[in-house]
């Protein structure tokens, strides 16, 4: 499969004192028509890098390839095959909605129709209202009509569900499902994992401007070697998390507060062995569930850190 | 397809956002007419005035009255003994009179009204008294359109509209497309920056054209004011200034991340042309030390050549020292915006 992105030894540094590495070395290659997540916590460095990407900031030194092509010689080519949604842009307050969508589209030599697009994105019936009146959710969504004006075969889509309510997530991830049946290259940034896991094909574990793992979501979670989670508390606290390595199945542990969680490959066999366990040493279980794996076990188990602090 | 061009997309969403915001619309077009107004009131050449007399109240009084009031021009009032200084003081008369051979005028000397009322009371008593005037002069009054305060201010509000206009237009506009990320935004469409920029300056230009034949009209309308010089070269100065500042705009823009920081720096460059560019008074009341400083600053040779066509029927011709002025104005700005423009 060829390759829609493809860079290597990326570097951006800030001038400041002292100065902000914001990528530290970066390799990454993003395949025609799949959808692939930069997954991190705030600060790791994901937008700098999309911004790069999208060859709105120079990297300090590596080397940047978007669709066989570099920003430097073919900036006018590439703009015209990308489209992309900033982290955030507040659109002109009065403008319509079709206007500011007919104002993105007379730059695009080609391009999808106003109306189609205002469908795709549900906002026929919001077509004149000004963008002023709209809510955070619709004007996300202008945002990313926006973007597909020019029918890009790549797009960009920084934090496309930061801040907005259920509802709208969801309705912006049936159009970015509709993108990729469309056969688009899809590149997002999220500190959500659940959209990460849901919508892409492949991630990459973004932390202080490195990336920690990449692959699809299923193969980083097999990578913890169990794909469920026993999350268990006792009475009293004061449990040693290594002391249920020996159980049978696990193969991971760890303390989270008063918690013991561990990562399991067969919870029928690992949970009775644990109960046995507690019950000859006396204790009693205050607490115990058991769940899917996620990209936030994954992320935890490589940094020791939550993907949000919040 | 023109209306499918970004050029025009672009200058199309510029007039939109313009024409949708009340309070821009009043500061472009109300504003100067309402200062055109009340200072066109307040400043009017008025009819002469009526002097205001006291007569004091005493024996031999009534036949001064009488004298005074069948002449022209006095609002008289007799006045008693106790209430004369008061009357004097608070300025409810210019002059007192006190009969007698020959009568008394009390006033204020330093009173511009008070001497007025002297002369004036002093010419009819003596003319009654028998004085005969040795000639009588011609008299030729002035009060052409033209000459009148009005005719000065419209020139000067217009000037001025031109640079708070370009100012606002463009430095505010970029400065809050920045800050909404929106001109990093349209950089990241294959848009073309001279088309962004062009559609700017074309609004400015358009807009100024509003202004200009508004203020013109408005001054015909109301206050019988003559254009002396030509339409054309009105409207040529009039875009020249609308580039001259819509550049310095764009150069006071073009780095502030935030509108308050750039507010305050449009403010710091307008603030000295409101006081110095002869917007409300002319510029020569200014001492002659700083007189080449006033005449270099931009407002002030676009005021002049302006005053110069609309009020004396100047030519272009004649005003190419101030063409030079702005036109230098203009090249530095551009020129210094282009190299420190930050679009992201």
């Amino acid at each position: 499969m060829k390759a829609a992105i493809r860079c290597r030894a990326l570097h951006k540094t800030y001038p400041a004192k002292p100065p902000v590495e914001a990528v530290r070395g970066l390799d990454l290659e993003v395949r025609e028509g799949e959808c692939f997540g930069l997954l991190g916590p705030n600060g790791a460095g994901k937008t700098t890098t999309v911004e790069i990407l999208e060859g709105l900031v120079e990297p300090s030194s590596g080397e940047v390839e978007v669709l066989g092509r570099s920003w430097k010689n073919d900036e006018r080519a590439l703009r015209e095959r990308i489209g992309l949604t900033l982290q955030e842009t507040r659109f002109a307050d009065k403008l319509r909605v079709d206007e500011t969508l007919t104002l993105f589209a007379s730059f695009y030599p080609t391009g999808r129709p106003v109306e189609e697009l205002l469908a795709a994105v549900s906002l026929a019936e919001k077509r004149s209202s000004w963008v002023v009146n709209l809510s955070g959710g619709q004007r996300q969504r202008l945002a990313v009509a926006c973007a597909l004006v020019g029918d890009p075969e790549l797009v960009f889509l920084d934090e496309p569900t930061t801040g907005l309510d259920p509802q709208s997530r969801r309705q912006l991830w049936e159009i970015l499902r509709e993108l990729r049946a469309r056969g688009r290259t899809i590149v997002l940034t999220t500190h959500y994992m659940d959209e990460a896991e849901k919508l892409c094909d492949r991630v990459a574990i973004v932390d202080q401007g490195r990336i920690i793992a990449q692959g699809s979501p299923a193969e980083l979670i097999r990578s913890l070697g169990g794909d469920h989670v026993v999350e268990f508390a006792l009475e009293g606290g004061a449990a040693v998390p290594e002391h249920y390595l020996a159980l049978p199945s696990v193969r991971t542990a760890r303390a989270e507060g008063d918690a013991i969680l561990l990562t399991v490959s067969e919870p029928h066999v690992a949970i009775p062995a644990l109960l046995a366990t507690v019950t000859r040493e006396g204790g009693t279980l205050s607490r115990l569930t058991t769940r899917h794996a996620s990209l936030e076990d994954v992320f935890v188990a490589l940094t020791g850190r939550h993907l949000r602090d919040d | 397809m023109i209306e499918r061009h970004p050029f025009w997309q672009l200058l199309l969403a510029r007039m939109r956002e313009f024409a949708r915001e009340p309070e821009v619309l009043f500061w472009v077009f109300g504003f100067p007419i309402l200062l055109a107004v009340g200072l066109g009131i307040a400043f009017r050449n008025k009819p002469a005035e009526r002097v205001a007399v006291g007569v004091l109240e005493s024996p031999g009084c009534e036949s001064l009255l009488k004298k005074l009031q069948s002449a022209e021009g006095f609002d008289v009032e007799r006045v008693p003994p106790d209430a004369a200084a008061a009357r004097l003081r608070l300025g409810k008369v210019a002059l007192i009179v006190v009969a007698g051979d020959p009568p008394e005028y009390r006033f204020d000397p330093t009173r511009p009204d008070s001497l007025l009322a002297r002369g004036r009371v002093d010419d009819v008593l003596q003319k009654a008294a028998g004085r005969a005037d040795v000639y009588v002069a011609r008299e030729t009054t002035v009060s052409d359109p033209g000459a009148r305060y009005i005719d000065f201010l419209i020139p000067g509000l217009l000037g001025m509209n031109i640079m708070s206009g370009g100012m606002w237009g463009v430095g505010y506009a970029i400065v809050d497309m920045r800050s909404r990320r929106l001109l990093k935004r349209l950089i990241a469409t294959p848009m073309r920056r001279s088309h962004f920029l062009g559609a700017l300056m074309t609004s400015r230009v358009l807009l100024v054209f509003a202004e200009m034949l508004l203020l013109l009209f408005f001054g015909w309308l109301v206050f019988d004011m003559r254009l002396q010089g030509s339409l054309a070269s009105v409207a040529l100065l009039s875009t020249l200034g609308a580039f001259v500042f819509a550049g310095l705009g764009l150069l006071v823009g073009s780095r502030a991340k935030k509108v308050e920081s750039v507010s305050g720096l449009m403010n710091l460059v307008m603030l000295p042309m409101f006081v110095f560019s002869g917007v409300f008074f002319s510029s020569d009341r200014f001492p002659a030390a700083i007189q080449p400083a006033v005449k270099a600053l931009p407002l002030t040779a676009l005021n002049d050549a302006l005053r110069a066509v609309i009020l004396e029927g100047e030519g272009l011709g004649t005003q190419l020292p101030r063409i030079g002025i702005l036109c230098a104005w203009g090249l530095v700005s551009f020129v210094l915006a282009s190299r420190l423009f930050r679009w992201n």
